[in-house]
């Protein structure tokens, strides 16, 4: 054991220069990309926010099956069977089919080739649950139609978000799929997300349409309130242009009466489709409708054909922005609810930085400290390989640029003083074996042997804690796994390579003394 | 090599044991434990108020007055830092702790929100269940690992082992009304790691003198067994707690209920590797039979 060939003993010493350059790349500035890697720091270190956003489907969910249900009654009167009393009830599309009609229209629902079952053909799969309940038929989505159609909301609803986000300009933001329907942004640096959270807090659904000025509108009406919440108005259900058509939104100062105002313009279809509506409607009230508010609703006094108009409902110039911001990144295809948030300053986190620091150095001092009074020689050879573990331990968090939080440096911490152990059994193990073996060579040899087993299972304890830290934990928390995990793995080259390596060097030059250890 | 008789206090020792972990389930039961937000959902702030005259009664009225549910106050660290706890949470609002700190800032002055953290209820159930299941599933895998090791009755020990330095920290947790937080779970599955280190440590060297004298009863054998690695057990245990230590101290605020687990897991841990581990092999009488059987099959 306690033999070295030369080319172990070069590949131990390059391989430990090698990660302690990385531990030192973090303090020094390279201009090369691959020599200066750092350690991420956690939100919790350098500051910042998390935020962990979930869609509600709901409103999707009964957008498609209103959809689904224009769909099955456009299908079933163009084959000419008749059905009736159509219904929407907890997200169950129901109707009833008269008797003799009743086996065909099951047989059509059931039909993987049907047109009503375009998605089989594309997944494999029936996209509702079709169950009967007298002459009625009862469709609800399967669990397959309710995942992809999660997916596809989340798949939109996350690149709205990172246009948002983007937009804002923060420093690295992190945006990121969590399950199926959540969506977690992290933002490092970033004192106060209050601006962010109100952006991403807005479905930002923009419509124009008109109000009815005596509810005779072919579409229906509904009654919507003004944003300021000063009054109500009656609002014609006809979509007349909606935020799709728009293409680009930015805020500017109306010279004529000195206000704040989000000028936008609009595509080809888009300029057409608000260029014959302001024509037929000289002299109406166009309501700009926001997320069900409306933000203002002028008189429409000439047909704009230019494609472009103005939107003014007293911004500020901030306000004004945001609003252009919201519509040039798009709607959310549904609400977005913030149902986590961890936002630490920038202050505090060079705090923990320090106080994380200090207490490194301190509880470092401390371990060496000691091993020096117990062990004399040997505590030096332990303590040097504790030095380069600390050196390979940092080094690799380096190279793959894992994130280091607070927890993670009290891991790092903790690996110091277990670290030990092992030279401690190894140790302990010599001193017993010495007692029976004259030949040092010999004892440390068997001292070496005999502990082997009992540090692997030690470490391999740990090892599992951590890999389960590692998948079950959260943000700051899966830091210490990380650092636990890894510094199991260097402690035990350090142990095997370098301190043993020392050791054989030590135990070879003065095996005619008496009591080595 | 010392040569203390242990093995004379077994039986003293784990009747302190059952009367420690009775009482810990007893205040595990009826006094449950202190949740943080990350389990309990709800607010947490930390602050800096700029007037050193704010005490925690000035800063609790100002937030009583709010209508944020049940407010709790307490200094963190400096004199002028406080944390802030209410069970109001709604993060949708995004006005909602811009207006709590303009209404502060009113009443005692200029402060400074260094931390805010936000859990709503869903969350804060999905991460009590996780941590739950992170905590059961690392006892499942020790228990695999050292049954796969070791012979059943070693296992036996050492998972009562754990048990036992698991409910007695969450029973002191529990008794001082420590707040139990994600950073917590992180500390108990390091003390499930930590204490099956330690009695494996012991238990390897049992399982080495059973081969070695065939002659020798158990309850010495563990004696024996104890003493030889006693010295690493102290010395181990020392340098972790002088790491412990120097993060209980120097560590900062955030980390104290942290380390403060750990130190009680790395005590109780040592403790129990040779309290509790070892009167277990005696109890099951293991021998030299039980380990010749394994090498046989």
């Amino acid at each position: 054991m306690l033999y070295f060939s030369k080319l172990r003993i070069i590949s131990v010493i390059i391989f430990t220069i090698i990660f302690s350059y990385f531990a030192f790349s973090n303090f020094i500035k390279f201009d090369d990309k691959f020599f200066s890697k750092n350690i991420n720091l956690g939100l919790d270190l350098q500051g910042g926010s998390y935020l962990l956003l979930e869609i509600d489907n709901q409103p999707v969910i009964t957008q498609k099956l209103q959809a689904k249900i224009i769909e099955l009654k456009r299908y079933f009167k163009e084959k000419e069977i008749s059905l009736k009393n159509f219904s929407l009830k907890e997200n169950t599309i129901l109707f009833e089919a008269s008797d003799n009609e009743f086996e065909n229209v099951k047989n059509i629902l059931n039909d993987k080739e049907s047109d009503i079952n375009a998605y089989y053909q594309q997944y494999k799969s029936h996209e509702f649950d079709v169950s009967e309940n007298g002459n009625f038929f009862n469709l609800t989505y399967s669990r397959y139609g309710l995942v992809l159609l999660k997916n596809s909301s989340l798949d939109q609803a996350i690149e709205i978000v990172r246009r948002r986000v983007d937009e804002v300009g923060t420093n690295e933001p992190n945006i990121l799929k969590r399950g199926n329907d959540r969506i977690l942004v992290e933002l490092p640096g970033l004192d106060d997300p209050n601006r962010i959270k109100s952006l991403l807090g807005k479905t930002a659904n923009l419509t124009f349409q008109f109000i009815s000025q005596n509810n005779e509108e072919s579409f229906g009406t509904e009654k919507l309130s003004f944003e300021d919440g000063s009054r109500d108005a009656i609002v014609g259900k006809r979509i007349i242009l909606s935020g799709d058509n728009l293409i680009d939104a930015k805020p500017t100062m109306n010279t004529e009466t000195n206000e704040t105002v989000v000028s936008f313009s609009l595509d080809r279809v888009g300029a057409k489709k608000f260029g014959r509506a302001t024509s037929t409607g000289v002299g109406k009230q166009l309501a700009i409708v926001l997320d069900g508010k409306i933000i203002s609703a002028p008189t429409i006094r000439e047909p704009i054909i230019s494609g472009s108009g103005q939107i003014s409902g007293g911004f500020t110039f901030q306000s004004a922005t945001d609003l252009a911001l919201l519509l040039r990144s798009g709607a959310l295809p549904a609400p977005l609810n913030i149902i986590e948030e961890r936002t630490v300053g920038p202050d505090l986190g060079q705090d923990s930085i320090d106080a994380g620091i200090l207490s490194l150095i301190i509880g470092f001092l401390l371990v060496i400290l000691f091993m020096i009074y117990k062990y004399r020689t040997f505590g030096l050879i332990a303590n040097l390989a504790l030095v380069s573990n600390l050196f390979l331990l940092i080094g690799i968090l380096t190279l793959f640029e894992a994130t280091l939080t607070l927890p993670g440096i009290a891991g790092i911490i903790l690996t110091v003083g277990m670290a030990v152990d092992a030279n401690v059994l190894i140790f302990e193990r010599i001193k017993e074996e010495t007692k029976n073996e004259k030949n040092p060579i010999i004892a440390f040899d068997a001292g070496y042997t005999k502990s082997r087993t009992t540090i692997l299972d030690a470490n391999i304890t740990t090892l599992i804690a951590a890999f389960i830290l590692f998948f079950m934990g959260s943000g700051p928390v899966k830091g210490f796994s990380v650092t636990l995990g890894v510094g199991i793995l260097t402690t035990l080259f350090s142990v095997y390579f370098i301190a043993r390596l020392l050791t054989s060097f030590y135990v070879v030059r003065n095996k005619d003394k008496e009591q080595l250890l | 090599m010392t040569n203390i008789s242990f093995n004379k206090f077994y039986r003293q020792f784990n009747v302190l044991s059952l009367i420690l972990i009775v009482v810990s389930l007893v205040f595990l039961i009826f006094k449950g434990l202190n949740y943080g937000v990350d389990f309990k959902g709800g607010t947490l702030i930390e602050l800096r108020t700029t007037d050193k005259t704010n005490n925690i009664s000035l800063i609790r009225d100002s937030f009583n007055q709010m209508n944020l549910g049940d407010v709790s106050v307490k200094k963190f660290g400096n004199e002028t830092d406080f944390i802030v706890k209410f069970e109001k949470q709604n993060s949708n609002d995004p006005e909602f702790i811009k207006n709590i700190q303009n209404k502060l800032s009113s009443s005692i002055g200029d402060v400074d929100f260094r931390r805010v953290e936000n859990v709503g209820p869903k969350v804060s159930s999905e991460l009590l269940k996780s941590g739950i299941i992170a905590i059961s599933l690392s006892l499942a895998a020790m228990l695999l690992y050292i049954w796969i090791r070791f012979e059943w009755q070693f296992s036996l020990g050492a998972i009562l082992a754990i048990f036992h330095d698991v409910i007695i920290t969450l029973g002191i947790f529990s008794i001082f009304s420590l707040e139990i937080n994600l950073s917590i779970v992180a500390a108990v599955l390091t003390i499930v790691g930590y204490s099956m280190n330690d009695t494996v440590v012991i238990f390897d060297r049992v399982r080495e003198n059973l081969r070695k004298y065939s002659d020798i009863k158990i309850f010495d054998l563990t004696n024996i067994s104890i003493n030889e690695t006693l010295s690493r057990t102290i010395i181990t245990s020392v340098t972790t707690l002088l790491a412990l230590l120097s993060i209980y101290l120097f560590g900062g605020e955030i980390l104290k209920g942290f380390s403060l687990a750990m130190i009680l897991g790395v005590i109780f841990g040592t403790y129990s590797s040779i309290y509790i581990a070892n009167p277990i092999l005696v109890a099951l009488n293991v021998s030299q039979r039980t380990i010749v059987k394994e090498e046989k099959d």
